[in-house]
């Protein structure tokens, strides 16, 4: 056999306009790929298995989530009164506040600031509004430089891919991969891929880049209104680095990340790293309240379709989201086909109720994207009832006409048979019988989506009413 | 449109799309009844499994393990008056006037905390105690002291505490700065210190 070099990394959902994305095309470049595969479903299954242990040591578990759903839902339906609150409070602490209403407005705002300082440079922690307003490509056409600081979204800037999870933004890659992006990008040995190397050289590669900025930028895990402060959790300390380096420290910040107050906060920062990662804490949890001596301090509120979500009444629920990726970690569609494989910003079943929000033909098919198991809904620190808007949004995509002929024929074909008690009954011992005498390549083919990846069930003799007609007669008495 | 403007459109879609519900907002418990009586061991404890590492105090004079920790380091810059005028030690007293970019060729930083959570063995590091904020990042490596009297049970105490309402800048550091971006392997020392040792250390005055 010739001589393999390492296998090649496969990539994301391939984007044609506004056409929906193919998830399962690109799922299935992800399966046949065996290392990344594997290396990908256990990474994150074990994330899943250390947020477990975590909830086994923490006896008021259940508890927090309900407080942490309950909090949400006061905050999301005071969302003005805490919004005002939390403006006024940060403008006392010395703090400018911007509104922006779309992500190109996000965009603009922050070019605004740049400009005014001169800063040519900016560095930034990973956020994932940014990735939403296509903030870094934005800021490329005015010019300015953007160095992300946290590792996974640094390999993945330099790489020009979108992270692939909110929390561990290159988990799809092996060690060999991000060897291959160094070695062409910043220059590191192209044989070496030990972990602890290629850390050791970014860092080594990014601080001249720290220290010589502009500006610095973090995102914004949650907002107090009580003491108009901005929290981040970070496990590298870059968001400190990226906010405390330069005299410049601009946030972009979600509506929906406001809480009420420190008390409820507390339940939050509990439930976030442990939910995410299955640590008890972030390593940096830091909580900015107004700028340092000398230095500005600049938010900046985006709703970009927020509002619009929270007037939806099946999903608006999905703003309660704090964005710990458990729901990824869990579920097995996403363990098996990569966060790149949906084409969208957010990926998982999280995604899947977030992204048709954003653009309902684009992301048509996510919602079918999930085996409706309901571990997602399980594992929510929020208790966002996932699976169930999953459902939701297969309704509401098929009223609105948003899944493929091939898909409604079929299920219109299934609910005329589920209508009729009769025809669904006479219909049954002819499938069954069917299932067990059909050849293999009848039934296991491209047709039939169901049996690609696994075996159909083995058919049972006799159908239920066959049984009980059987041994129980008409009357229904016990033959 | 202007900030402005925006601002008006998202309040006008916020009162026009929320919920139309009043649900109360929930008292949060300190869920500190079964918190254990030795604050010191159990914080130890979550600190040596989040990374850090208690410095022994050496007998009875935490100052003298102190100063044999960053003998003949390299750079040693301090925030805590314990290191000052020992003229054996090369020591960088940071100043609040020091740029922030001033502390990036520091080896050792030494720093106080605030106060500490035993749930969590996190640290609690303010502006104050910083005095610039950079002295918690960009030195390699983090000698903090804490006051073994200032530890709380839990993050639902540490938020009581006055600082996170008062200072501009509060920061829970728990460990040193942590990686585990390629493929989960853990790395200490990714863009902020290498390494955080905790001396327990009662404040001066």
């Amino acid at each position: 056999m010739p001589a393999r070099g390492p296998e090649p990394q496969p990539r994301g959902a391939i984007i044609r306009g506004n056409r929906p994305i193919d998830q399962q095309e690109a799922a299935r470049r992800f399966m046949d790929a065996p290392e990344h595969l594997a290396m990908h479903d256990q990474r994150l299954w074990d994330l899943r298995k250390k947020r477990d242990g975590q909830k086994e040591i923490i006896e008021e578990w259940e508890d927090l989530r309900q407080l942490a759903s309950d909090i949400k839902t006061h905050t999301l339906t005071h969302l003005d009164t805490y919004l005002e609150q939390f403006e006024k409070n940060a403008i006392a602490n010395g703090v400018r506040i911007h509104w922006a209403k779309d992500a190109a407005e996000h965009n603009s705002i922050v070019a605004g600031i740049l400009r005014s300082k001169n800063a040519r440079s900016l560095i930034k922690s990973k956020s994932m509004l940014t990735e939403e307003c296509g903030f870094r490509e934005a800021m490329a056409h005015e010019g300015i430089t953007v160095v992300e600081t946290d590792l996974g979204e640094r390999i993945q800037q330099l790489d020009n891919e979108n992270p692939s999870h909110v929390v561990v933004p290159a988990v799809h890659k092996l060690r060999t991969d991000v060897a291959e992006v160094f070695a062409k990008t910043i220059g590191s040995d192209p044989n070496n891929s030990d972990v602890s190397y290629l850390t050791e050289q970014q860092r080594e590669h990014t601080r001249p880049l720290i220290l010589k900025a502009d500006a610095g930028m973090t995102g914004c895990n949650f907002a107090v209104a009580e003491t108009g402060s901005v929290v981040v959790c970070t496990n590298e300390g870059n968001a400190d680095l990226s906010a405390n380096t330069t005299g410049l420290h601009i946030v972009s910040m979600g509506i929906e990340k406001i809480i009420p107050n420190l008390n409820s906060l507390a339940v939050f920062v509990r439930m976030l790293s442990r939910s995410a990662l299955g640590s008890p804490i972030t390593q940096y949890t830091s909580h900015f309240r107004g700028p340092r001596r000398g230095a500005e301090m600049h938010i900046v509120i985006v709703d970009n379709g927020r509002t619009d979500r929270l007037g939806l009444e099946k999903f608006w629920t999905s703003l309660k989201c704090i964005r710990c990726g458990a729901c990824m970690n869990t579920c097995p569609v996403f363990r098996r086909s990569g966060g790149l494989s949906y084409g969208a910003t957010y990926a998982g079943p999280i995604g899947l109720i977030i992204d048709p929000t954003f653009n309902r033909h684009k992301y048509s098919t996510l919602p079918f994207s999930s085996t409706m198991n309901g571990s997602c809904t399980n594992v929510c620190p929020v208790k966002i009832n996932i699976h169930e808007q999953i459902a939701d949004w297969r309704q509401v995509l098929a009223e609105n006409h948003e899944i493929p002929a091939f898909k409604k024929s079929m299920m219109k074909a299934a609910g005329a048979l589920l209508a009729s008690p009769k025809l669904y009954r006479a219909s049954l011992p002819m499938a069954d019988s069917a299932l067990r005498h059909l050849p293999r390549f009848v039934l296991y083919n491209r047709l039939n989506t169901w049996t690609r990846g696994r075996e159909m069930p083995h058919v049972p003799k006799e159908t239920f009413h066959q049984w009980y007609k059987r041994t129980r007669g008409v009357d229904g008495k016990k033959k | 449109m202007s900030s402005t403007d925006s601002r008006a459109a998202i309040f006008a879609a916020i009162r026009a799309n929320r919920p139309n519900i009043q649900p109360p907002l929930p008292e949060v418990p300190l869920f500190d009844e079964k918190a254990p009586s030795d604050l010191v061991t159990a914080f130890s404890e979550m600190l040596v499994k989040m990374g850090g590492k208690v410095l022994d105090p050496q007998g009875q004079d935490p100052v003298s393990a102190l100063r044999a920790a960053v003998a003949g380091q390299g750079i040693i810059a301090t925030c805590v008056p314990e290191l000052h005028g020992d003229a054996s030690l090369q020591i960088r007293q940071i100043l609040p006037e020091m740029d922030p970019h001033s502390l990036a060729d520091v080896e050792i930083g030494v720093v106080r905390a605030a106060f500490g959570v035993a749930e969590t063995g996190s640290l609690c590091l303010t502006d104050d105690g910083l005095i610039v904020n950079t002295s918690g990042y960009l030195p390699q490596h983090l000698i903090v002291l804490l006051d073994p009297s200032q530890i709380v049970a839990n993050l639902h105490n540490a938020y009581r505490r006055p600082e996170l309402s008062t200072h501009r800048y509060a920061v829970f550091q728990t460990g040193p700065s942590a990686t585990a971006d390629i493929e989960g392997v853990l790395i200490h020392g990714a863009q902020g210190v290498r390494s955080l040792r905790v001396l327990f250390c009662p404040k001066q005055g």
